[in-house]
This record gives C-alpha cells, structure tokens and sequence, in this order.
C-alpha cells in the first residue's frame, strides 16, 4: 500500500518525537515572551494604538504616513542605511581580522586582548567618555590637544555641528561593533583542526592569507553566517549612540536613525500603531540585508 | 585519532606549518594590532584613570589624560553611600546574583537542549523554527515591550525575580550561538555512540556540551552581561527586590547628579564596568579544550 503525504510526515514527527520533546521548554518561552509578541506587534502596525485605549484598525495608513508624508522618517531611513554601510562591513571585517589575529597569540595574551576588544561593546556608559573628548568647549580633550598644538584657533562644535555627528556616530558605532559577532570569530577560529593546518602545509600553502582563505574560513562557515546576522541587526539598529552623544533629537536631526524614529513614537508620543509599523518595516529591511549577505557568504573559499 | 608525526613550537603549531608565517608578516601584525588595541583600550583607561582622580583634576583646564595625585577617595565616598542605604547593600548584590544564576544557568540548559536537535538534524519544522529564532533577533524590542509587559504581568510576575528571570529563557542569541557551533560536531561522533547505547540525555551532557564549551561559555558571558545590568525598570517595584545596577544609577542621577557627585559616578561607572570584565576574564581562560584541541577527530 502506498503511503500518502501525511502519513509519511506522521510517521516523520513519530521518529523524530524525541527531538520535538527537547525544543518543548526553549518553545514555550519562545512562543510566549518572542514570537506572540511580535505577532502582536504586527497587528498594532495596522491600528491606531496609544496603549490606554483599545487599538483601532486603520489598514495601511501607518504605513502610507510614514513612507509619503514623513519627512523625518525618510531622513531616518538615509542616515540608518548610511551608517549600516559602514559600521556593517568595518564591523564585521575588523571582526574578523582581530579574532584571526589574536588566534596567532599564545592562550593568556590571547584572552586578554579579546577582553580588550570587547570591552567597547560591553561599557553601555562608556558614551560618557566621549562626550568628554569631544565636548564642545575647549575643556573638550580632542579641542584641548588642538588648541594647545595650534591645529585650530577656537573649538569645534563636535557634538552640534550636524557634520561632524554622523562621523562621530559611525566611528563609535565600529568601535562598539567588536561584539557577539567577535566573540563567534575567536571561539570559532579555534575550532579549525590543527592538522587540517599542517596538511595544507604540506600541500603547498605558501603563506598566512592563502592559508586564511583555503583552510580558515570555509572551516568555520556557521560562524561567518551568525557575525553576519549580528553585524546586520547591530548595524542597522544604531540609535543608542546619538542619543547618549547628543541627545534626542539630534541637532537637525544630523544622525536620527530608524531606531530613533521608533523610540520617539513608542516613548514620547505613546502612537505604539505607528511604531509598531517602524519596526515591521525595519525587520524586513533587515532581512533582506541578510538574505543579500547570506548569498555574499557562500562564495566563501571557493 | 590519527598519531602526529609533526613535532610542535611552544603555541603548539607545527614546523611544517611555522614556513607559511614570516617574520615581518609577524612584525606587521603584531604592531597592528597593538595600536588599534591601544584605541580599543584608550576609553576604559580613560575611565580608571577618572574613578582615581580628585574633584579639582576632573575639571582642570588645559584636561590632563592621566591623573596626577592618583586616590581613592571616590571609591571611599561611593562604599560611604553604599553603607547608608536603606535597603543593605548585601541585599541588593544577592537580587542581582540571584537572577544572573538562575537566569544564566536556566537559558543555558534549556537552549542547549533546543538548539542541538535543529543544528544536527533535519525532521518536520526544524528549518521553520531555526529560521524564526533568526529572524525574532531582528525584531525591535521597543514595540514588543507592551504585548511582553501584559504577559507578564497575567503570569502574576511583577514584582518577582520571575519577572527578569523567565523572559530571558526565551533569549535567542544564546541558543544562535550554541546551534552555530553544534552544527560542527563531527556526524560520526554522535553515531558511535548511540550505537554504545547512550541515550540522547546522555549524548547530550557527555558529548555535545563538553564539546561546544567555547560556545556555551560566551553564552553565559552574554546572558551575565544583559542581566548584570538590569534595573527592572517597569517589573520591580519592591525595593528590597531592586538590582546593584538600579541601585548604582539612583547613587549617580536623579537630584544628587552634578559637580559633587561626580566622582562617586566615575568610581560606580568603573566597578559596574569591572565586575563583568573580571568574569569574562576568568571564563574564557578556562576555554582551553575545544575541539581543534581535545583530539576529537572525524
């Protein structure tokens, strides 16, 4: 007797049960604290929602405001992609490199060095040093070096001037991206198999970046996609930077990004319809962006 | 396990391998390294050397990077604070080790068994849950606090430590780490020994978790970090149940903030920031066997 499609599944989920009752604990907590709240998040997107009222269901309007007649918005999404082009790719090749690098030193220097990389993306506070390097008046440390060594004769207004901030949030934003993604790297690199090394030797490789490209990195494939995804999500939800550098907004709104849009409506206006609606578009902005890496990345070696 | 026939240097490398470094590839690197280490590092010198200086060195101009009259008077005023709250210090130091071990602790477990089977094996569903635990990373957390604040508190959790411990079982980063690295566990590995008979609770502790540590490891240290600082914002009100973090950030803003506390700032900025450091430190170090190492071969 020939099987039909669902008796083959059936009989597919009966040999697999054991696997299903292992995910069971991690998804219910999934499914309550992460999935039903996006759900919801979704379906605030299409409402009118100020959270002390029942949403009220308004179609796509959100969606046509925020695209059509936002102004701010649009300069949101401009800066978010200009500072995801950089802080992105810098991020994830630094990444990168640093772990590769430090996977050369010898086991304690090595962990040292990590921590020291990382510490940027750990010190949440550590804004507070910039504000004072680049504080406005000449107590500022970077004008105080200036000034003192005659590069310029009155201060830089660093933290107003709508043309300095966005450089200053990318170059913080990559100081910072040496994070989870990072981590993935060093671990990782120390999975490829020493004598996967000493064959490839052997076979002629001549120096550290054929060595890099023909052992190195197909090894360790699972981790080259998850620094990906990190620098992806990190890099297009930059926000916090500005905010804790200039506050909010920032001046002409020079680096107000997506993130800051959404903060603004779900924080300090309470419309959750149309920030809900912000991040659903975000969330497919980002996966495309990973969809686009993930092709990228399986070149990789080849 | 193949017999290695290559003698090795003191890191462990082989001869054979040593002809594919040259000395000023090296040189090159090292400096590299030592310089943009130097940027990396700058900052968080930057705050020890504050946390040390006195009052009239924080505001001096011309600003001196390094401090001159190095005390500890910040760290005396900062314990002098700490000594005088209401609630003891002691307590608010178990709030917050409390919830970072159960936390930590439960995400670990409960991640590990989930991720295991869908980076090993492919059965019903398994790609359509590892594609959503991807793609929840890149859900913004601002929108999805209100629907997570109503679950939370009909689960009767505010005002418990359930209330920060229980959400963070359903973290995903910590589960994408660990699937990553489970997915390289040699095949051959886990079929030998379902044929010794070992059964998947078994498998599990003896091989996949002794073998994906690196993985594992980080994932405490992310877990730690998130809930470390953690003030409870809208889930805790009770005082006697508040976090360090919260406690820390009440001492340096609201009235208080301005010239005169700005040294107990800089000294709890600097002790918030260390306790996670030192952690990481002593974990990693203890990350030595990994596969490339334990002589795990397929």
């Amino acid at each position: 007797m020939k099987k039909t499609k669902w008796q083959v599944l059936w009989h597919q989920i009966k040999a697999n049960r054991i696997f299903y009752l292992m995910m069971l604990p991690f998804l219910i907590f999934f499914v309550t604290f992460a999935v039903y709240p996006v759900l919801k998040a979704i379906f605030y997107s299409f409402t009118d929602y100020n959270i002390l009222e029942k949403p009220d269901f308004i179609g796509l309007k959100n969606y046509a405001q925020l695209i059509l007649h936002d102004q701010i918005f649009i300069k949101a999404v401009q800066n978010t992609f200009i500072i995801a082009l950089f802080v992105g790719p810098f991020g994830y090749i630094l990444s990168f490199l640093v772990a590769w690098l430090i996977n050369e030193l010898p086991h304690m220097l090595g962990t040292i060095v990590t921590i020291i990389f990382y510490t940027p993306s750990m010190a949440g506070g550590a804004m507070v040093i910039f504000q004072l390097l680049f504080a406005n008046d000449s107590n500022g440390y970077v004008n105080g070096w200036l000034l003192k060594y005659g590069f310029i004769d009155s201060p830089i207004y660093w933290l107003s001037d709508s043309k300095t901030i966005l450089p200053l949030v990318i170059i913080i934003s990559v100081w910072m991206s040496l994070g989870v993604g990072f981590l993935s790297f060093v671990a990782g690199i120390k999975n490829v198999q020493e004598d996967q090394y000493e064959a490839a030797a052997i076979d002629g490789i001549k120096n550290r970046w054929q060595e890099l490209w023909f052992i190195t990195l197909p090894n360790m494939k699972p981790q080259l996609l998850f620094g990906a995804v990190m620098s992806i999500t990190g890099s297009f939800s930059v926000g916090g930077v500005a905010d804790a550098l200039v506050g909010f907004p920032s001046p002409s709104y020079a680096s107000h990004t997506i993130v800051n849009h959404l903060n603004d409506y779900g924080l300090i206006r309470l419309e959750m319809g149309r920030a809900s609606a912000i991040a659903v578009i975000l969330f497919f902005i980002m996966i495309v962006s990973n969809l686009l890496v993930q092709k990228l990345l399986r070149k990789v070696g080849t | 396990m193949k017999k290695n026939i290559f003698k090795m240097d003191i890191e462990g490398r082989s001869y054979a391998r040593r002809n594919t470094r040259s000395f000023a590839g090296n040189v090159v690197m090292g400096v590299f390294l030592a310089v943009l280490g130097f940027l990396f590092f700058f900052p968080v010198l930057f705050m020890y050397n504050n946390a040390l200086k006195p009052l009239n060195e924080m505001y001096m101009f011309p600003p001196k990077l390094f401090v001159r009259n190095a005390t500890f008077d910040n760290f005396l005023d900062l314990f002098r604070v700490l000594g005088n709250t209401l609630v003891p210090f002691g307590r608010y130091l178990f709030n917050s080790l409390f919830v970072v071990a159960a936390g930590s602790i439960g995400h670990i477990m409960i991640a590990s068994f989930c991720a295991y089977p869908l980076a090993k094996y492919t059965f019903p569903g398994s790609k359509f849950v590892s594609k959503l635990i991807v793609y929840s990373l890149m859900f913004n957390g601002t929108v999805t606090a209100i629907p997570n604040f109503i679950t939370i508190s009909k689960l009767g959790l505010i005002d418990s430590y359930g209330a920060i411990i229980i959400p963070t079982f359903a973290s995903t980063l910590g589960l994408y780490f660990m699937m990553n690295f489970m997915e390289q566990i040699p095949d051959s590995l886990l079929e030998a020994a379902k044929i010794d008979g070992a059964n998947q609770l078994k498998i599990h502790f003896t091989i996949v978790l002794p073998l994906v540590k690196p993985a594992w490891v980080t994932a405490f240290i992310l877990i730690f970090q998130s809930l470390w600082s953690s003030t409870g914002d809208s889930f805790i009100y009770k005082e006697n149940l508040k976090s360090v973090s919260y406690m820390m950030g009440q001492i340096a803003s609201g009235s208080s903030v301005g010239i005169a506390r700005a040294g107990v700032l800089a000294a709890a900025t600097a002790i918030m920031f260390t306790i996670p450091a030192v952690t990481f430190l002593l974990m990693q170090t203890n990350v030595i066997n990994t596969m490339a190492t334990s002589g795990i071969k397929e």
